[in-house]
């Protein structure tokens, strides 16, 4: 099984990640594109044999997505190439916009010199590119303990320095 | 000016570390080229002609006098003893080697610097008005807004991977020495009916090979409000931006494509969701703290007695420099004094180090220890006591900085051109040291009264060609250098782009060509009308028949 990072942690990949045309398979989690999602989820919310997720790539309208698909318990965003960024704006509308609370995870082109600003945005599990070292990749969470724009876990400025400026 | 705590100084240490580390596994090979590009780039660290190029970031054009040193040790250290100061008050070093960027990036942490989005597809450094808080008609001091604004910008982390690069300029009020127009988002200081400070917000301006003024999207912002509507403009750019064509990418081709009004649209609804949002909102106090650091020096008094009046009546040399590169203060007794980068002796913003150590100690002494960028390659003292002007002048003579050119056609924006840059397609510096050869005679040079020329080594822009009184572009015409020439641009509040005169005329040719030009000018003008006005009223024939003929 693949190893990803799920919250800061190397963990086995237990979902299966299906094409349009595989056939779902009685049992286990699995994740489908958004196209298929439109096309069967009637079929698929009705599957009792395990878990469903959602993959979304840069061209879907995250800012209309169903009520139903933000409670799924996973989302996969696709980076085609780590410059693509426009996931990135599609991690925070989730997060922020639709309060999605389910994991959130990059797959495609994830890099470990990406997954700082992604882990910012809201991603919370990675599939680092197959070629590149799951472990190396952890060593991304410990690059920053500040940020500017209080999204990260460490010490929001702002906050702290109104708090400074009051006492 | 602004000083880091220690949140800042921890973030730019910790990205030091960062690409330390990046620079090794590069070097490794754990790194492809491809990956490693976009890290470097938003580390400054391009990959030029014949070495890499450094480009340091210089928020809004402000530096102290130990930043300025720092700046002069990294030339003498690391490069060949010089740097090159950019038209969005950056500078830029032309030979580091790659190995030892890590370096530099530490020295310059040491004294509150980085070199952090000054290159790659994110929001590069803030720029503003040279004469910020100094200046008579501006309606607020606009840097302490350029403050949050790059703090905001910091490693943002949404906004690391933009369809394309992302300037933002602010101006502090009407007159506007800052290009807003011409920006991927102009920013320009307002007050509103009840008082009330706030922006008005343009939006898709653009220089590069399809210059574009950008247009207004909202009239009044209030301060409070700014980042949240900052961050509605870059979501919908990096969702709905082209990223299929590179040529294409830019928010300007996006705007045009939209239409301003459904952009606005877009931008609105996205802001009426995150207006609120505690993280973005800044409130009375957030301003009151950074204006602090803006805050103007202690003038002293019985700074005016009469010194540099003499001095002007005694020798005309002192008195043309202070008529040509000093500015009015908003306090009496003081003026601003221009450095001039445009000598003779070197290529138009080039600064030795040594240059660099001299004036740092000029600041010190004369000016609170602040130096200032201006987009247009020159450094300014913004706070020297009208007293101090004669010594100031001398000093600043000795050091070949006192070339009384401010605003004359020898005070030329140029880009490095094919001298440097991988981009270019003709020589710039070569051009630009022919066209002020030529006019070497400051009696002339002043009647021809304020004249911006722009040169760029190619259609990117780096020179500003398309907004210059005159602007210069250099071609390839198969091989050959030639150069296309405009007349009629702007880059301040009157903006407009430039118009060719007719084909591209061959290196040689230039400085002949920009003579011709001077000439039709000379003929039309009524009374001391400027330049751009004459222009504007006669049209291109009359020195398009004198150019060609």
């Amino acid at each position: 099984m693949r190893k990803i990072i799920r919250d800061r942690a190397v963990v086995e990949d237990t979902w299966l990640h299906l094409d349009d045309e595989q056939p779902v398979p009685e049992r286990g989690d699995v994740t489908v594109s958004w196209q298929r999602w439109q096309k069967e989820a009637e079929l698929l919310r009705n599957r009792d044999g395990g878990r469903i997720g959602v993959r979304i790539n840069g061209d879907v309208p995250v800012d209309h997505l169903s009520d139903e698909l933000c409670r799924l318990p996973l989302l996969v965003l696709e980076f085609p190439a780590f410059k693509d960024g426009r996931c990135y704006s599609h991690a925070r509308l989730l997060r922020c916009r639709h309060r999605y609370s389910g994991e959130l995870r990059a797959t495609g082109d994830v890099l470990r010199d990406q997954i700082g600003y992604m882990e910012r945005v809201g991603i919370n599990a990675f599939e680092v590119r197959q070629d590149r070292d799951v472990d190396d990749a952890m060593r991304a969470f410990d690059e920053f303990s500040v940020d500017y724009q209080g999204m990260g876990p460490g010490a929001f400025p702002l906050a702290a320095r109104r708090a400074a400026a009051q006492g | 000016m602004y000083q880091y705590d220690s949140h800042d100084q921890t973030l730019i240490e910790e990205r030091v570390a960062q690409f330390r580390d990046q620079t090794r596994r590069y070097l490794a090979g754990e790194l492809s080229e491809d990956e490693f590009r976009p890290l470097r780039l938003q580390n400054g660290l391009y990959i030029q002609r014949f070495a890499p190029m450094l480009r340091v970031s210089i928020p809004y054009g402000m530096l102290s006098s130990d930043q300025l040193r720092m700046l002069g040790h990294i030339a003498r250290k690391y490069d060949r003893d010089y740097g090159h100061f950019s038209t969005r008050q950056n500078i830029q070093y032309n030979w580091p080697a790659l190995e030892s960027v890590p370096d530099i990036l530490a020295d310059l942490a040491k004294v509150q610097m980085h070199a952090i989005q000054t290159s790659g597809n994110c929001i590069r450094n803030v720029t503003s008005d040279h004469l910020a808080g100094i200046n008579p008609d501006e309606v607020a001091d606009p840097r302490p807004y350029c403050e949050m604004i790059r703090q905001w910008a910091t490693l943002h982390p949404e906004f690391a991977y933009l369809p394309r690069k992302f300037k933002i300029a602010v101006s502090g009020g009407p007159r506007d020495r800052a290009a807003t127009q011409v920006h991927d988002i102009g920013l320009q200081l307002v007050r509103d009916d009840t008082g009330e400070i706030g922006f008005r917000v343009l939006v898709g301006g653009g220089l590069g090979r399809t210059p574009i003024i950008g247009e207004v999207i909202r009239e009044f912002i209030p301060e409070r409000d700014l980042l949240s509507y900052l961050e509605a403009i870059l979501r919908v750019y990096n969702l709905l931006g082209r990223r299929d064509n590179i040529y294409k990418a830019r928010i300007k081709i996006l705007v045009r494509s939209m239409g301003a009004e459904k952009f606005r649209e877009a931008v609105d609804r996205e802001w009426s969701e995150i207006r609120d949002d505690p993280r973005l909102v800044r409130k009375p106090a957030d301003f009151e703290r950074l204006r602090t650091f803006f805050a103007p020096p202690n003038y002293a008094e019985g700074t005016d007695s009469g010194v540099s009046e003499r001095a002007q009546a005694e020798n005309p040399a002192f008195a043309r420099w202070f008529r040509h590169n000093t500015v009015a203060h908003k306090h009496p007794g003081y003026r601003a004094v221009h450095i001039s980068l445009k000598s003779l002796h070197r290529a138009p913003g080039d600064m030795t180090s040594s240059q660099m150590q001299a004036v740092a100690d000029l600041a010190d002494r004369y000016s609170y220890g602040e130096i200032r960028v201006s987009h247009k390659q020159n450094l300014l003292l913004a706070d020297v006591p009208m007293d101090a002007l004669p010594e100031l002048w001398t000093r600043l003579s000795e050091l070949d900085l006192a070339t009384p050119n401010i605003g004359t056609l020898n005070d030329m924006i140029c880009c490095p051109g094919l001298d440097f840059c991988s981009l270019a397609n003709a020589g710039s510096i070569d051009v630009a040291a022919d066209i002020t050869a030529r006019f070497q005679d400051l009696d002339y040079l002043y009647d021809l009264g304020d004249i911006r020329l722009n040169l760029s080594g190619c259609m990117n822009g780096c020179g500003h060609h398309s907004v210059g009184h005159i602007g210069v572009l250099g071609v390839d015409k198969k091989g050959q250098e030639f150069y296309q020439i405009t007349l009629g641009g702007s880059s301040a509040e009157d903006a407009s782009l430039g118009d060719r005169v007719g084909p591209a005329v061959s290196k040689d040719q230039v400085a002949d060509t920009i003579e011709a030009i001077i000439h039709t000018y000379t003929e039309t003008r009524e009374g001391d009308e400027g330049f751009l006005d004459t222009y504007r009223r006669v049209g291109m024939e009359p020195f398009k028949e004198r150019v060609y003929a």
